[in-house]
């Protein structure tokens, strides 16, 4: 419900700002990929998806490594550093505010039994 | 992520969190009481603003309307001491069923998520889903990176942790 603004927090999000890389890191996460699949995947000359994969392979999001005459991409470091992180800071989020709420719940369940031993008198 | 398992007493008090998908969010966490106990700190207004705002969040919350009921309104006000003007967070409950489920949606842009809090009772405690879909991935993310920048020791550190990466 609540969302504290809306915050400058990356600069790699211009490497985002492309729907294709996008979806480019939206597969790797599900399973890494060659330059050709991916190519063959979202349509696009092998020229093309090369140069999306270099602008997310210079800011960290996507490495690759050549093996023979195939070049793999999967989720740099980064990515999944980051993705970890922003996960960790909400689960922070939560953490905090159900720390609150057990203690509230505790008050009203001693505030119940004690309400139901004044009956019983 | 998740260390204990369910009923270990280490899964007790722990909040979990899981990217179901790329548009929802689920959070958990079991509570030390019965169902219509919990679901009351959720649906009155009272109760629910003494525990939603963290302290560390820095904000003042200068109201909370809640109109608990299947079609009714919620509204927070909020006051932040960066920022001059106060934010409202707002929306509508799509289902109230008690001790059972809650669904609202956010309304302060078109990038809000729907979200759904279910109370499943055993044994007198109560697990708790909160689940989270937004509208697109982006709104997600942007949710993500957001939802704790209130919270300035987290903050610093994905500082430190992206620093050490570019």
């Amino acid at each position: 419900m609540v969302q504290y603004g809306s915050a400058n927090y990356d600069p790699s999000f211009a490497a985002l700002s492309d729907a294709t890389r996008r979806g480019v890191l939206e597969q790797l996460a599900h399973a890494d990929a060659s330059i050709t699949e991916l190519a063959k995947n979202f349509h696009m000359t092998l020229t093309g998806m090369k140069k999306h994969v270099g602008v997310l392979e210079q800011v960290g999001l996507v490495i690759t490594e050549k093996v023979g005459r195939v070049r793999t991409c999967k989720l740099g470091m980064r990515r999944l550093e980051q993705e970890a992180a922003w996960i960790e800071r909400y689960r922070h989020l939560w953490d905090t505010r159900f720390d609150a709420l057990d203690k509230i719940v505790e008050h009203l369940k001693d505030k119940e039994k004690a309400d139901a031993r004044r009956k019983r008198r | 992520m998740p260390e204990g398992k369910e009923g270990s007493p280490t899964a007790m008090n722990r909040t979990a969190v899981e990217r179901k998908s790329d548009r929802e969010l689920v959070v958990t966490r079991t509570f030390n009481a019965p169902a219509h106990i919990v679901f009351e700190a959720w649906s009155k207004p009272e109760l629910f603003q003494r525990w939603w705002v963290p302290k560390s969040a820095g904000l003042s919350l200068l109201s909370c309307d809640m109109d608990a009921r299947s079609g009714g309104a919620y509204r927070l006000v909020f006051r932040h001491p960066t920022s001059g003007e106060p934010m409202a967070f707002f929306g509508t409950y799509r289902e109230v069923t008690p001790h059972k489920r809650l669904v609202w949606t956010n309304e302060e842009s078109d990038q809000g998520a729907v979200t759904t809090v279910t109370f499943q009772e055993n044994a007198g405690k109560t697990l708790v889903t909160l689940h989270e879909l937004y509208p697109t991935q982006a709104a997600l993310e942007e949710a993500l990176a957001g939802s704790a920048e209130g919270l300035p020791e987290q903050f610093a550190q994905l500082d430190e942790l992206l620093a050490g990466r570019s």
